[in-house]
């Protein structure tokens, strides 16, 4: 009986409780640095937000930047956004990656590695589709270049709500 | 009464260690997913291997984690 608490415990405390489609993203916020601005998700309250977690040791996240920033490009409508908060161990990684893959969207450092796990995010790239309302309305997990189409449906579908 | 102190003792000792094992969280693999954590260097010559492997000795698998461990997908 107590093997079996004894394993039931550990059990318990290896369960990962992501979040999931439907619930209100977590509000967070991250701190200024020499390197990039204040953010927080408030900033972008009553628009469409990609928040991509992302890493420049991560493949998938080099293959997506210039794919996300070119449907940006294309949608050309101000209630979309993509924020893309780094969770790279130093700066200089993110800073030569951006150099490397330059974009346009909102890309912020997350020295603190506070929200990937306020976002409980489980690989990279993981990126949340978040509505005018503030609610996760879809999760990707990682980034194939035909994963494009789909996501640009799903966004406009929420940008016509 | 020493010998139940004592088998608490370990019994508490072993759970300590236990806790001591932390699962490395997915924005925590920079370092393993760089190239010189990698167990066999160059995809060109890991792939030719397998090749060789599978071809004559129908093997394959078995040289680490999926995609190296960064937790990429």
């Amino acid at each position: 009986m107590k093997t079996l608490l004894l394993l039931l415990g550990l059990g318990i405390s290896q369960l990962s409780f992501a979040l999931s489609a439907g619930q209100p993203a977590p509000h967070f916020s991250l701190s200024a640095s020499p390197a990039n601005p204040a953010l927080q998700l408030k900033d972008f309250q009553g628009k469409v937000v990609y928040l991509d977690f992302w890493a420049s040791w991560c493949p998938p996240c080099a293959k997506s930047f210039p794919l996300l920033n070119q449907l940006r490009a294309d949608l050309g409508n101000p209630d979309f956004e993509v924020v893309a908060i780094n969770v790279d161990e130093k700066i200089e990684d993110m800073q030569a990656f951006l150099r490397q893959h330059p974009v346009d969207f909102v890309t912020a450092w997350d020295k603190a590695k506070q929200t990937p796990a306020l976002f409980e995010i489980l690989g990279m790239p993981t990126a949340f589709l978040v509505d005018k309302q503030g609610k996760i309305r879809h999760i990707h997990s990682g980034f194939r270049r035909q994963d494009v189409s789909a996501l640009r449906a799903k966004i406009e579908q929420l940008l016509q709500e | 009464m020493l010998a139940t102190i004592m088998r608490y003792f370990w019994f508490f000792f072993c759970l300590s260690l236990l806790a001591a094992c932390q699962p490395v969280k997915p924005w925590q693999r920079g370092s393993l997913a760089s190239e010189q954590m990698q167990l066999y260097q160059g995809s060109l010559q890991s792939s030719l291997d397998d090749h060789v492997y599978f071809s004559k000795e129908a093997a394959s698998g078995g040289y680490g984690v999926a995609a190296g461990g960064c937790g990429c997908n």
